[in-house]
């Protein structure tokens, strides 16, 4: 039974296909990578994902559910900026990654007691905790994105979704952002879906890395079709295929 | 060295900053002077020192008939319409505004109002506000606010839509109701920009205050200026310039203190 499952997406706008028959079933706790040239559709997908965007055809579903109008708190994002409240506190903005869902958007008493120490937690977790009190300004952009990832896990969202989420960062943050992503994921188990322009990154972090692309194309007119998934790589084992070939197929083995 | 490059020293630009300032006072010195030599009944430019002792004597002796001090009168009566009338601008600026920016449904049915309303010009109405509203309190507040409020919506609106989607889309996935984006998200972040607008719109509330003042009033620090005009009595003119200069100062500087102190995050990438 498939987790997420996209069936039959297309989406267009102002009459111009970008996606076209997007199929594609994927497991709880996996790990998928999502790569392609500019402007083929890739962002677009993650932000139907996110129900931002709603597909003018098909529809997707998270665990079998009605397929969304709008962002809700089954989804978590992280954005390549511009991800958390400028205007709070990095301990608040995790906060609020309890909080926004109350009526008023603030937590009071006993539970904001209980969010506080979760939110030490966490921030002992993100390796925040010395700046607790600054605001996200003050913050590098390597911080800023795990106080960014640090508050969309808190709200748990049972799929998380990374638009470009290492784009802006230096190589040496972008590393340790890696690091700091698997040893997260190997917690949590979360599913995972990572929009990145960077394909050594795509398969090192990825399960299965999925590449957009169009399949057909008209020189006289390249905006007439619509990009699909080309190909569907799995990528687990550091991207080695048949590392587990003898746990399916045991009598290939000698002896 | 390129003329852009060079930079003033500490001493310098304190005595550059001070050089209008002294400039303006010598010129109106020796004008004054010019005259008075000529004829020492002159009221035109009066002497600097008059205006010292006229200054002095408005803000301390009261009036002969009432014993009231005139010029404390009219500036509590100015600084309430002119606060009362900003206060009410800047709360409907603020609502209306949170709302074109943030529901799709006000922004379609307000925006093209708020902004043909911003062209009318204010004093154009205040006969209309006059016959509406009577001569009293009611209408100079209301020449404020129809004067400055269009003006400072129009600039939240655009404001509340230059918040990144990004960051509307994130508190969507916090489970964040619209009225919790309005709110916590919206609201913080337009403040400090509310208060630069109030700062901005001092200058033209005060216009409309004055000239509301000086058309129909009995009290105030506009209707005071146009009464005195009849017998040329620059001292005092002058002494309610400058009164009102530096009453708009210091409101401004207040603005600017409270912006600081309340929203420290806008300084925080600095």
């Amino acid at each position: 039974m498939s987790f997420v499952s996209v069936t039959d997406v297309w989406q267009s706008y102002g009459g111009r296909p970008i996606l076209e028959r997007v199929n594609v079933e994927v497991e709880e706790g996996a790990f998928i990578s999502i790569v392609g040239a500019s402007g083929c559709g890739k962002s677009t997908f993650l932000r139907m994902l996110l129900a931002e965007e709603l597909p003018s055809r098909g529809a997707i579903r998270i665990d079998g559910g009605a397929p969304a109008v709008e962002p809700n708190p089954e989804r978590g994002v992280v954005f390549q900026r511009y991800s958390v409240f400028p205007h709070l506190t990095v301990r608040e903005n995790l906060l609020a990654g309890e909080g926004f869902r109350t009526a008023l958007g603030r937590l009071g008493g006993g539970a904001r007691r209980e969010a506080l120490a979760r939110a030490e937690e966490t921030l002992a977790r993100i390796g925040l905790n010395h700046v607790a009190d600054q605001y996200p300004a003050s913050l590098s952009g390597g911080m800023q994105q795990r106080l960014a990832i640090g508050q969309a896990l808190a709200a748990k969202p049972r799929v998380l979704l990374l638009d470009e989420p290492f784009g802006a960062l230096d190589p040496g943050t972008r590393l340790q952002m890696h690091g700091f992503l698997t040893e997260l994921r190997a917690e949590t188990r979360m599913t995972v879906f990572m929009v990145s322009h960077d394909l050594e990154e795509a398969f090192k972090l990825g399960d299965r890395v999925l590449v957009f692309d169009k399949p057909r194309w008209d020189p006289d007119d390249p905006g007439l079709y619509g990009a699909t998934i080309t190909y569907d790589f799995d990528a687990s084992d550091g991207g080695m295929p048949f590392q587990r070939i003898l746990d399916r197929y045991p009598s290939l083995g000698p002896g | 060295m390129r003329l852009i490059n060079r930079k003033p020293g500490r001493t310098l630009g304190a005595a550059l900053a001070a050089l209008p300032f002294v400039l303006v006072l010598i010129g109106y010195s020796i004008g004054s002077e010019i005259r008075l030599s000529a004829n020492p009944a002159d009221k035109l430019l009066p002497a600097l020192s008059t205006i010292g002792e006229t200054a002095q004597r408005l803000f301390t002796q009261g009036d002969r008939r009432t014993g009231e001090i005139l010029l404390w009168k009219d500036t509590v009566a100015s600084l309430t319409r002119l606060l009362g009338g900003v206060g009410i601008a800047a709360g409907l600026s603020l609502v209306i505004g949170m709302a074109i920016g943030l529901l799709p449904y006000a922004r379609r049915s307000l925006s093209g109002f708020v902004a043909v309303l911003s062209m009318v010009p204010p004093l154009a109405l205040l006969p209309i506000l006059f016959i509406v509203f009577g001569l009293g309190e009611v209408s100079k507040i209301v020449l404020i606010v129809i004067g400055i409020t269009p003006f400072m919506t129009r600039d939240l609106a655009q404001r509340v839509l230059d918040i990144p989607r990004e960051q509307i889309v994130k508190a969507q996935t916090l489970g964040a109701s619209s009225l919790v984006i309005a709110l916590r998200v919206a609201l913080p972040q337009i403040l400090p920009r509310l208060i630069a607008n109030i700062r901005l719109s001092l200058g033209s509330a005060w216009l409309f205050l004055i000239a509301a003042e000086a058309v129909a009033s009995d009290v105030g620090l506009g209707y005071r200026i146009f009464l005195v005009r009849r017998y040329l009595a620059m001292d005092v003119i002058l002494t309610y310039v400058i009164w009102i200069t530096l009453l708009a100062f210091v409101i401004d500087w207040l603005l600017r203190q409270l912006s600081r102190r309340a929203f420290p995050w806008m300084e925080a990438g600095l």
